[in-house]
């Protein structure tokens, strides 16, 4: 990886919610550290463990996955399913020696502006102080304890 | 392939922070890239006619647009890649303005490297993009309208008129709302019941309406032209042969604070709400009945000469089919109790702006409720624009009843001492502005300031107000008879529940949220389904109305061709892939799939039509086999490198 000095983070959002909040941060003119891509899917629940795992290997400092709040999801229970598969991963990502905060799940929605600002500049700063993932061998690392 | 990528400056917006030039020499050098172009307005005229002429000409197959969100221009531009020949779905938006530019404004060099990557992206996505078809669907002309206010009746009424077949569910025993408790109407001082009672005679004269009155929305499943609704009617006791002669009522022992009239006068147990309801007909207050409460009494049953009082009635659940949904649940005036330094609830001498109008409508009638004093007082903002309690927002119409009704007792009294202590005198509406002025020239005394104390005087009753003159400076503190506070104006019960059964996005305060604040006012972000009136957000009447027939004009919109076209962005299984262990079944919230036979083998199928897109079995899926239309595995994963600066292969 070239030029890995700076934070990469992948945000995978939802499109009616936290897409939309992203949105309204920008439209609100709240500014935020730019080292993040955005990432649409139309519910947070269509983002699978594997894809976060192969978005890490491919050179991502954190990926950050938001949908709608408990009980606002569009798809009724997507973002329940987000939840307890977020929490697997997390198990493994410690299995593997990888930090788990590297992997964020946050409810924002369409109208929480503030929060995605609040949620992605603290993530960077967080994500910035772990550095860059240092992948050993066969895709494991020694970070966690 | 050959894809088009189209850059957008929107006006400065973009420009001002990025390097426009950067994008579209990066772009260039891109793989399968056949044309670049930037414009100052993509979503133009000339704008989307470049996309047009250039995908006939260039013969492109993909179109990437880096503008602003795909929320908001996304739909014109697939809907120009469909009237070009092509499938909508080949077309990607990159977002370099909500994104990028706006909250990257302080940092251009970095926005500019983050809209190359954003355009990468949506490259890589395009190149695996599929060329999808929307299907259409039948749908019907069946409508629901929740609520029976002013909003809900003027949606209902354009919808019948012109030939949809509506279900108007109302969770009082009338229709009306609000409005009916009203005196009259500002700026013009129409009689409030005088404009909105015929318009609720025209309910049930509608033959396209049927109305259900004192019932709730208990449950909604389905989607856009396949909704099945529970409707709760709840027993009223009286059944349809209630001519409404009154007798019931005379000989009903109980008597109790009628809430129509603001707890003004008193009310029985079986009773009409008001004088002019619709139906007009008699229901028993279960909680404050005897009968229904103890078992003994039924004075009621023993005398009504038609035998309409039926103690035995019970809820009763109505399922109905619909297309559309139309929610006008209205408000809440808010709670003035809530803030307690104006003593309401205490001090009998503090009413609400809402008694107020009842008060007036008594003593128009010659029927005086209770004495109103020499010296008024209005207290403008409660509940409204007072971060202190929670509610940042205005309630739009307290400047313009209080100036109303602060003419009513005027005219009635010209040798009245009214005052008027308002934080801002907002009269923004046509003729608003002209009945202030003229207020003012009636004597009517506007002063700016927030009061910070009231108090009454246990013996005298005077009410006692303290408060800053902010314009003359000075502390002004002076005795009224009768102060009233201009309360606002909350999200109503009736709204709150709708959100929770219709699963509705929420503003900050707390009404329902509109698809797009400018453009799409009354759509929501539930397909099929609208918003209208109090329940969008505090507006007065005139607006109420507006939107209500907006709403309606929305649904016909979507009804009237009597087909719609389904996003074609399904969950699609590999049955070679497919192991059978149906834990996609497991997954959906739509039971959208299935699984069946095949060739001896058991594989999983999706109902299109059922399937919602939410992609929450393909990231189940152990195999890889269930996968989503337009968000396919390989697609996200090339997003994903492309994100990180991958060089595309």
């Amino acid at each position: 990886m070239k030029n890995n000095t700076e934070p990469k983070i992948v945000a995978f959002c939802c499109n009616w919610c936290s897409y939309a909040g992203a949105d309204s941060a920008g439209t609100s003119r709240l500014q935020m550290k730019p080292h993040f891509r955005v990432i649409r899917a139309m519910c947070s629940s269509r983002i699978d463990p594997e894809l976060i795992l192969d978005t890490l290997k491919k050179g991502a400092w954190g990926v950050l996955v938001a949908g709608c709040h408990p009980g606002d999801c569009h798809y009724v229970t997507g973002n329940y399913r987000t939840q307890k598969r977020i929490a697997l991963l997390k198990n493994l990502l410690q299995e593997l020696g990888i930090a788990p905060q590297r992997v964020r799940l946050e409810w924002i929605s369409a109208n929480e502006g503030g929060k995605f600002q609040k949620v992605i500049n603290e993530f960077i700063d967080e994500i910035a102080s772990l550095g860059p993932l240092q992948l050993a061998g066969r895709s494991t690392a020694k970070e966690a304890s | 392939m050959k894809i088009g990528v189209y850059v957008c400056h929107c006006g400065g917006n973009i420009s001002e922070v990025v390097d426009i030039k950067k994008l579209t020499s990066s772009a260039e050098n891109q793989p399968e890239v056949a044309v670049v172009r930037d414009n100052a307005h993509m979503c133009s005229d000339v704008g989307r006619n470049l996309v047009l002429e250039d995908i006939k000409k260039h013969k492109l197959d993909r179109v990437v647009v880096a503008a602003c969100s795909p929320q908001f221009h996304g739909k014109t531009f697939m809907d120009i890649v469909e009237k070009a020949g092509l499938s909508p779905y080949v077309f990607e938006m990159a977002n370099i303005r909500e994104q990028c530019s706006w909250p990257h404004f302080n940092e251009p060099d970095l926005a500019t490297k983050k809209a190359k990557d954003l355009i990468s992206v949506a490259l890589a996505k395009a190149r695996l993009d599929e060329s999808l078809s929307r299907k259409t669907m039948p749908i019907g002309k069946r409508v629901l309208v929740v609520g029976a206010g002013i909003a809900g009746i003027q949606a209902a009424l354009d919808l019948g008129d012109a030939g949809f077949e509506v279900y108007l569910v109302e969770k009082e025993a009338t229709i009306g709302g609000k409005m009916a408790q009203l005196s009259r109407t500002f700026p013009t001082e129409d009689c409030a019941a005088c404009i909105l009672s015929p318009k609720m005679a025209d309910v049930p004269a509608n033959p396209n309406i049927t109305l259900f009155t004192n019932s709730e929305i208990e449950k909604v499943s389905g989607f856009l032209g396949n909704f099945d609704v529970t409707i709760n009617k709840k027993p009223t006791y009286v059944n349809d042969q209630c001519v409404a002669c009154g007798v019931c009522e005379e000989k009903c022992p109980v008597k109790i604070p009628n809430e129509f009239e603001q707890e003004l006068t008193t009310r029985r147990a079986i009773y009409v709400p008001f004088e002019f309801a619709v139906p007009y007909k008699y229901l028993i207050d279960e909680s404050n009945c005897i009968y229904l409460q103890k078992g003994k009494c039924g004075n009621c049953k023993k005398v009504c000469p038609h035998d309409a009082v039926d103690f035995d009635q019970k809820p009763e659940k109505v399922e109905v089919k619909v297309d559309t949904i139309i929610v006008a649940t209205g408000y809440d005036i808010f709670d003035a109790k809530e803030k307690k330094v104006y003593g309401f609830g205490t001090n009998k001498n503090v009413i609400t702006s809402l008694a107020m109008e009842r008060m007036i409508v008594h003593e128009a009638e010659g029927r005086a409720t209770r004495e109103i004093g020499k010296r008024v007082a209005f207290i403008q903002c409660v509940g409204s624009r007072d971060e202190q309690i929670g509610n940042e927002y205005c309630s739009r119409i307290c400047c313009m009843y209080a100036t109303k009704l602060s003419q009513l007792l005027k005219r009635a009294d010209p040798k009245k001492d009214v005052y008027v202590f308002y934080t801002d005198l907002r009269a923004f509406g046509k003729g608003f502005e002209e009945y202030y002025k003229r207020a003012q020239k009636t004597g009517v005394k506007f002063i700016r300031g927030r009061v910070a104390e009231v108090n009454e005087d246990s013996k005298t009753g005077k009410v006692a107000i303290k408060v800053e003159d902010t314009l003359a400076r000075q502390i002004i503190e002076s005795e009224f008879d009768l102060v009233v506070l201009s309360v606002g104006m909350t999200p109503g019960a009736g709204t709150k529940q709708a959100a929770e059964v219709l699963r509705m996005t929420k503003s900050p305060g707390g009404f329902l949220q509109e698809a797009h604040p400018k453009f799409k006012p009354v759509d929501t972000l539930n397909d099929g389904v609208f918003i209208c009136g109090c329940a969008q957000g505090p507006k007065d009447i005139p607006d109420t109305v507006a939107q209500a027939s907006a709403a309606a004009s929305r649904a016909i919109r979507l009804m009237n061709k009597g087909i719609y076209a389904v996003e074609p962005i399904t969950a699609v299984v590999d049955e070679d892939l497919c192991s059978g262990c149906a834990t996609c079944v497991s997954v959906c919230p739509y039971e959208a799939v299935k699984t069946e036979m095949k060739d001896d083998k058991r594989v999983a199928k999706v109902n299109e039509i059922l399937c919602q897109g939410c992609g929450s079995c393909s990231a189940a899926c152990p195999s890889g086999a269930s996968q989503q239309h337009w968000f396919m595995n390989n697609q996200l994963k090339a997003m994903v490198g492309a994100a990180l600066g991958e060089e595309e292969q």
